[in-house]
């Protein structure tokens, strides 16, 4: 190791400092590497996570693939103490949620976007913008009980006669408004990046707000919305608590596709098991199930995180 | 005088300019995109408002019992006091440990990590992992810090305190790291340069430079993803919050971190919602009523942070 008492002096007139005077002290340089390395190390743990989580899952899913028999994932149900394990039970379940709170949430998260984009002045714009923050920190569970006391009773059975109490409909309601703000705040960002030269250009030609914005702003956008959409929806497929709540699965659901008759989703489903782990732990299939679902459960959701990514990417490439 | 117009004023050129029709279409138009905001608007109000009013009465009556009681099958006996206990201490388990690693992960993005494959790796995996739906960080807390940690220290078998809030900090990991490098990434080169010009080292550049300076967004980033991580119920379902009626009887903090049942305010809300008992219904949003306090307190000064000490460069 080279030694150095002193720190870097002027070098002698006329002589060029070499490589070795200019790289600092060791210890110095020790320090910076140590430094280097911990957040290195932290930065490792997030794969760490993503490592152990696959894992995770694929090692239990498998587990549990192997105690059953095949035709269990096509059952009539999803009744997983009767070792009736529908799959399409489920992923009818999610799609119908997923489907209704895509309505809610694109028209509402898309309009608010496009308010504040395009036609709010600023001044209005600061104030406004905070209702979406402030929805976006509702936690789910709150959402839930407001599905349980109000939209299911005094909006979906008021609107739909024919509606159960516990039904899907009420929990595609909860989960639009939870996935609105996602959708607003994604499609806004994409808004207010397209250039503000292509809205001149429009005004220039004599197009007036609207147009230009459904004409101009909103195309040159679409990436932008499709991959808010897509977050949207990957959101409203992930999401639990309002599902468990309101869906009216928790006992097990027969296939379906009637939004207005109580169902099953995935995370429904995962979330029921969680809550009566006691009594099944390690008894039969039903708990080892969780594992499984949750496995296809991340598979759905990464796939639409990357699609959604992709298309942000595309957007930032073309605005 | 020949064909020249004797009556061009200043208002008919003006309306041959701005078109003579009103533009109806576009004022429905813009109507229409404002209600979709009020709309949302209008969902919060709802819910404040639905909450409210079957809660206030539960707090007025009960006052500050509610809020030190803890659970119990008796509805006027039953109080969130064990319930905000644990949420709390899972808080603060959440900030000891997602926060240092959550900032020395974007530090190491931003500042330090060159733009290869594996950085851009990482980058994408954690907006990925901010992604994966919460419950499955359930499922991620159940294998490892329930089942894996049970192995190696004595905790309780279906999952402790220290189990729900290592399982909502991988939860919130990722949002802290995309906060922070956002805050990071708004701090212009420039001052980056202007220290090493000085001859100050990379970390000594980060130290007294950049972080005071992306300190505003990364405090807010912060506060916000507490804030999440104290409305979380789902994950906590699988790592063992008690949806039911529990004691710790008394026990030692250690104790209480490791082995006794535990709950949290948003699992608390849980089970009293799904009684059919107006009274335990009326208990859970006397809850969310004050969830809902506390949580808006913290964003609202998360966002006034923001607002006061960002700068823009």
């Amino acid at each position: 190791m080279r030694t150095r008492s002193e720190p870097l002096a002027i070098a002698p007139t006329g002589s060029v400092p070499t490589a070795l005077e200019l790289s600092g002290w060791p210890a110095r340089r020790r320090k910076e590497t140590a430094i280097r390395r911990a957040f290195g190390a932290a930065a490792a743990v997030s794969i760490v996570i993503s490592a152990v989580i696959v894992l995770a899952l694929i090692g239990r899913a498998i587990d549990f693939l192997r105690h059953i028999d095949p035709s269990w994932l096509v059952a009539d149900g999803w009744f997983p103490r009767r070792d009736q394990f529908s799959i399409p039970t489920l992923a009818a379940g999610s799609l119908i949620v997923a489907a209704i709170a895509m309505v809610i949430a694109v028209p509402l998260g898309l309009g608010s976007a496009l308010y504040l984009s395009e036609y709010a002045r600023p001044r209005v714009r600061r104030m406004l913008k905070p209702v979406i923050e402030l929805l976006a920190g509702v936690p789910s569970i709150v959402v839930g009980f407001f599905a349980l006391t109000v939209i299911s009773p005094g909006f979906v059975q008021r609107l739909f006669s024919s509606a159960t109490f516990f039904s899907l409909a009420a929990a595609g309601i909860g989960v639009g408004i939870l996935a609105t703000p996602l959708v607003a705040t994604v499609s806004e960002d994409a808004l207010r990046a397209v250039p503000q030269s292509l809205r001149e250009g429009a005004y220039g030609l004599g197009a007036r707000t609207r147009t230009t914005s459904v004409r101009v702003v909103v195309p040159a956008a679409t990436s932008g919305i499709m991959a808010a959409t897509i977050l949207g929806f990957s959101r409203a497929i992930g999401e639990t608590m309002v599902v468990l709540m309101v869906a009216g699965g928790t006992g097990g659901s027969a296939f379906t596709l009637d939004p207005l008759g109580p169902g099953q989703t995935a995370t429904g489903a995962m979330a029921a098991l969680a809550i009566g782990s006691d009594q099944v732990k390690g008894s039969g299939s039903a708990f080892p199930s969780l594992f499984f679902v949750g496995l296809l459960l991340f598979v759905v959701t990464l796939a639409l995180n990357t699609l959604s990514e992709r298309f942000v990417r595309r957007s930032r490439r073309h605005g | 005088m020949g064909v020249v117009a004797t009556d061009v004023t200043a208002a008919t050129v003006e309306a041959g300019l701005r078109g003579q029709r009103r533009d109806v279409g576009g004022s429905l138009f813009a109507a229409a995109l404002l209600a979709a905001l009020l709309c949302s608007l209008g969902v919060l109000v709802a819910l404040m408002w639905d909450v409210l009013r079957t809660g206030l009465p539960v707090l007025q009556a009960r006052g500050v019992g509610f809020l030190t009681s803890g659970p119990s099958s008796v509805a006027t006996q039953a109080g969130i006091g064990a319930a905000i206990l644990g949420s709390f201490v899972m808080v603060g388990i959440v900030a000891l440990i997602a926060f240092p690693i959550g900032v020395g992960a974007a530090v190491w993005l931003e500042e330090y990590a060159h733009d290869s494959r594996l950085t851009r790796f990482i980058a994408s995996n954690v907006r990925n992992l901010a992604g994966v739906p919460s419950i499955v960080y359930g499922i991620l807390g159940l294998v490892i810090f329930v089942d894996f940690l049970n192995r190696i220290v004595d905790i309780k078998d279906t999952g402790s305190l220290l189990s729900g809030g290592l399982t909502l900090a991988a939860l919130v990991l990722p949002i802290v790291i995309i906060t922070t490098s956002e805050a990071l990434r708004a701090v212009p080169r420039s001052l980056r340069e202007a220290a090493f010009g000085v001859g100050a080292t990379q970390w000594e550049v980060i130290r007294h430079h950049v972080l005071p300076a992306a300190a505003p967004g990364i405090v807010t980033g912060a506060v916000l993803s507490l804030a999440r991580a104290f409305g979380e119920t789902a994950p906590l379902l699988l790592v063992g919050a008690v949806t039911g009626f529990f004691s710790t009887g008394g026990a030692g903090f250690v104790e209480r971190l490791l082995r006794s049942p535990y709950s949290a305010l948003p699992v608390q809300i849980l089970s009293w919602a799904n009684y059919y008992d107006n009274a335990f219904h009326a208990l859970a949003a006397a809850a969310i009523v004050v969830m809902m306090a506390i949580l808006l307190a913290v964003n609202g000064l998360a966002i006034w942070l923001r607002n006061r000490y960002e700068r823009t460069w």
